[in-house]
């Protein structure tokens, strides 16, 4: 498990043309493992970019990523994605399953690539699918999933690489109280197995849950400070 | 002449396939001179971008010379009813000035191919890009060869006149004349069947000793181009010969009738695989001091070492084989 | 972790993905397949008339000497006979007769043969398929035949040729030399040429050298350079045929080109969320060259089988006229099915080397497609 530093990072798009827009500016801050983190603030505060760039999505503009001591911020896409899915799960705001697969099927895609023997994969993915009690659905399409259902495939994907950190972006938005409460019943449960945690929103069910360790505000691409509980 | 569809089917490929290149080159141009791993800007993401697609441009490229390759040579047999004179591709070859040269650059140009892949993969596995600039460099002069490769071979259909009477490979491979094929055909048969095992066994034992030591990249490299010359010239000198069982047939090309089993594909295939994997070798072994391909590339030369080995065996073994069981005894002076 | 293993997982996805897409795939296949079918029939059908032709012509006398007087074939005297005789190599001289008849009531020419062995005596004929085909019904089983003097012979039709043998012999007529030598006026101790079998087959050109000196104003023509000659037609009809196909090809590669670069929505975002999940623009790109192997192989398959169908069982009517010559008396014969692997790679290589590298650019924009952007979807 390792410590995420960002130091002076920022994310500029569009660099030089008229629709120039800075999302990040000089971001210094660290992320602890083992621990869960929630990026709090309103939406365009750059969240999700700070997310992206956590999780080795995207390259800063400028700045240095530090992953366990190891500087990762000019790293070419190959060697990010192998960190990336070593290091990182995802969890998306809209789930982004693939329609047409089953459940099953979806949380066996992220490690195609790496030519594991199909029955393991199999084996594991239903394992995980159990382990988020929607064993049951695992042979049924995505597209007849409930939205809880769905929430659980997409976690069970984002484990199938036995990743050492969680990333889910706004994951309650599309979920009622009681589905956000069940979603970060089980953020506790990963974070209990020892997992680093970190999540981008602005529900209170979020932010105020009791498994949160750190809270980072933004606003502006700026982290404006750093609570801990 | 230009209306058999094998020739039109030869031309479009190597159009396309220089098209193809020279796209890919005015990319690798723009690498060259703006790629800075360092940077994030998104000038530098794109130009990363674009290297996975000339990466895949040349993969194919590389693929289509290896079939164009064997396609030129069938449709220049096939048309030799035509020229008389001719009673293999070798006749047609020689017909016009071109037909060997042509044929020659496309073999230059799969090998060059093959060790631009191999340099490309060798730079994949170092986490800053290490040899982009020389790979590009590299790509770049390549590709006046493939362009050269697509004209030459343009020029000799277009100039392939029926009227002409043309050689054999009998007579053009013969020991009597002097010209382009003969001083692969020319070599007294013990001589060269000498030099051939004295080739392997020395790329063998540089091999061995290489992958034992982990040193000598470059004198296992210049074995095994050694190997691949003394080969190619015993080949056509010697084990020819005794694949058509006759002392007169010197020919490259009939090898790969299937009256004779197909052998020749095996043939070329141990030749030509362990010509790009040994020169590989050779190419990669100064940039072992690079600090990003220091862990990875002693592995990757290893297997290339064991791969050119191995091929260079099949061949050895596939010629040995056809010697022994050959119905044609020869007095070998 | 294995590297079969990747290429087998990510050939299961590619395949899952393309039957998701049918409709749209569907219609690339059909397409691609109507090309190489078209390519395909024409190269199938070339090939098999040349290869029909060569085994025709393998029957054919090694030299026919004729007689030219300015330039222009005349009939040659049979006192030549012994000139050549005389020469060293010729294991036999034999004069032959045969011309050409011009029927105005059906419009065909027939290729008269007089037999000096013929078997059924004087004003009897034995006639071809197309003949047959084409005789004047009132006609029955006599056939008017107008000499050149003027006068009428009327021949009694006593055989027909088996249908086997039709494609040297629909146009035929036989009769008796008498008859022959009456119907065209040509007196006696005259042929139309000579043909010799030569002792050894790598002296023709000698021989036929020889010949020429002997006798200067003939003119000998070996069974190579008919050969040679038939190869040529063949291959320049089919490859103008071929050129002519450009067109098709070049609109083909467009669609493909066009359909490539226009990813749906759909396909856009599966591939953004594939980068997201972890993986590499060389992933994507792998995936894509698998989705093109399964396109062109399926297309090319069904092309090809469809153009053997279309050649050798429904005689490649869609070429038909173009490759085989114009003429009233087309025989009607089975093509024997030809197809060889050499065949096969210029058909590869006319089809699905430019589909790949019309596919190759758009393949590698939607495979650098960014994750992020699935972030912020």
């Amino acid at each position: 498990m390792a410590r995420i530093e960002l130091k002076e990072v920022r994310k500029v798009f569009h660099a030089g043309k008229p629709n120039e827009f800075c999302a990040l500016d000089g971001i210094t801050a660290a992320i602890e493992p083992g621990r869960t983190t929630v990026l709090k603030g309103p939406s365009g505060s750059g969240k999700t970019t700070l997310l992206s760039i956590l999780g080795c999505m995207t390259r800063p503009t400028s700045g240095r990523i530090f992953l366990g001591g190891r500087e990762i911020s000019s790293l070419p896409e190959r060697f990010l994605t192998e960190i990336r899915r070593k290091t990182f799960g995802f969890i998306f705001q809209q789930f982004h399953l693939v329609k047409g697969l089953t459940a099953l099927e979806n949380v066996m895609v992220p490690a195609y690539p790496l030519g594991e023997k199909r029955e393991a994969l199999r084996d594991r993915a239903m394992g995980l699918l159990d382990l988020l009690e929607v064993g049951h659905r695992a042979r049924t399409n995505v597209e007849w999933l409930s939205g809880g259902e769905m929430q659980r495939v997409a976690i069970a994907r984002a484990l199938i690489n036995d990743p050492a950190t969680l990333i889910a972006d706004e994951p309650t938005a599309h979920l009622d109280s009681r589905l956000s409460r069940e979603f970060m019943g089980i953020v506790r449960r990963l974070g209990n197995g020892g997992k680093t945690v970190i999540i981008a929103s602005h529900d209170p069910i979020v932010y105020e849950s009791d498994c949160v360790r750190d809270v980072l505000p933004m606003r502006d691409g700026k982290v404006l400070g750093e609570e801990t509980r | 002449m230009i209306y058999h569809p094998g020739v039109m089917a030869l031309l479009l490929g190597s159009t396309l396939t220089s098209l193809m290149l020279l796209y890919s080159g005015y990319w690798g141009l723009a690498i060259v001179r703006g790629f800075d791993i360092r940077s994030g800007s998104e000038r530098q993401l794109r130009l990363e971008r674009r290297t996975y697609l000339v990466s895949t441009v040349v993969a194919y490229a590389f693929g289509f010379q290896l079939l164009s390759f064997f396609l030129f040579l069938f449709t220049a047999d096939l048309i030799h009813p035509l020229f008389p004179g001719a009673m293999c591709a070798a006749g047609v070859l020689n017909v016009n000035r071109f037909g060997y040269p042509a044929l020659l650059l496309k073999c230059v140009n799969f090998l060059l191919a093959g060790m631009w892949l191999i340099l490309n993969a060798a730079d994949n596995r170092g986490f800053d890009y290490p040899l982009v600039r020389k790979k590009y460099l590299f790509l770049l002069a390549v590709i006046p060869l493939v362009l050269a490769e697509a004209a030459v071979q343009a020029l000799f259909f277009l100039g392939l006149d029926p009227g002409v009477i043309t050689s054999c490979c009998g007579a053009l491979f013969s020991r009597e004349r002097s010209g382009v094929p003969d001083w692969l055909g020319g070599a007294p048969p013990l001589i060269s069947l000498a030099g051939f095992y004295l080739g392997v066994a020395a790329c063998l034992g540089a091999g061995l000793h290489y992958r034992k030591h982990g040193k000598g990249g470059y004198l296992f490299s210049l074995a095994s181009v050694a190997s691949f010359l003394l080969s190619a010239v015993a080949l056509v000198s010697v084990i020819s010969l005794y694949v058509y069982e006759l002392p007169s047939h010197r020919c490259p090309f009939c090898l790969l009738h299937g009256e004779y089993g197909y052998v020749g594909y095996l043939l070329y295939a141990g030749l030509l695989g362990g010509g790009v994997t040994g020169a590989g070798v050779g190419l990669l072994t100064p940039f072992r001091k690079v600090e990003s391909l220091a862990a990875t590339l002693p592995s990757m030369q290893g297997r290339l070492a064991r791969a050119t080995m191995a091929l260079y065996l099949l061949f050895a073994a596939v010629s040995t084989l056809e010697i022994l069981l050959s119905g044609l005894r020869m007095e070998l002076s | 972790m294995s590297w079969t293993g990747k290429q087998r997982n990510i050939l299961d996805f590619t395949l899952s993905s393309l039957l998701r897409r049918k409709g749209r795939n569907a219609a690339l296949i059909v397409v691609y397949a109507f090309v190489v079918f078209l390519l395909a029939s024409v190269v199938f059908l070339a090939q098999s008339i040349k290869e029909e032709a060569q085994a025709v012509l393998r029957e054919a006398p090694e030299i026919v000497v004729q007689r030219l007087v300015a330039g222009r074939h005349d009939l040659i005297p049979e006192t030549y006979i012994d000139r050549i005789r005389g020469i060293p190599g010729v294991a036999s001289v034999k004069a032959r007769l045969w011309g050409y008849y011009y029927e105005p009531l059906s419009g065909a020419n027939y290729t008269v043969i007089a037999d000096e062995n013929f078997p059924y005596g004087k004003r009897t004929v034995v006639i071809g398929n197309g003949v047959a085909r084409h005789l004047p019904p009132l006609v029955g089983k006599t056939m008017p035949m107008r000499t050149y003097s003027g006068s009428y012979l009327f021949m009694r039709i006593r055989e027909t040729l088996s249908s086997e043998s039709e494609l040297v012999s629909s146009d035929l007529v036989l009769m008796s030399v008498d008859d022959f030598r009456e119907l065209f006026r040509i007196p006696a101790g005259v042929g139309t040429d000579l043909v010799l079998s030569v002792r050894n087959p790598r002296e023709v050109a000698t021989v036929a050298g020889k010949i020429v000196e002997v006798l200067p104003d003939t003119r000998p023509i070996t069974r190579a350079e008919v050969l040679r000659t038939y190869d040529a037609v063949f291959d320049w009809r089919g490859g103008m045929i071929v050129a002519n196909l450009i067109g098709a090809l070049m609109a083909f590669v467009i669609f493909a080109w066009d359909k490539a670069t226009g990813l749906s929505a759909e396909e856009r975002r599966e591939i953004g969320i594939l980068k997201g999940l972890g993986w590499e623009t060389s992933d994507v790109i792998l995936m894509k060259f698998w989705e093109g192997v399964v396109v062109s192989l399926s297309s090319f398959f069904l092309g090809v089988i469809l153009a053997y169908v279309h050649v050798f069982f429904a005689s490649a009517t869609l070429f038909e006229s173009a490759l085989k010559g114009w003429s009233v008396l087309y025989p009607n014969f089975r093509l024997k099915p030809v197809i060889t692997p050499y065949l096969v790679s210029v058909l590869f290589f006319l089809t699905v080397v430019p589909y790949t590298f019309a596919t190759v650019v758009p393949s590698w924009r939607a495979a650098t497609t960014d994750p992020d952007a699935v972030m912020r979807a």
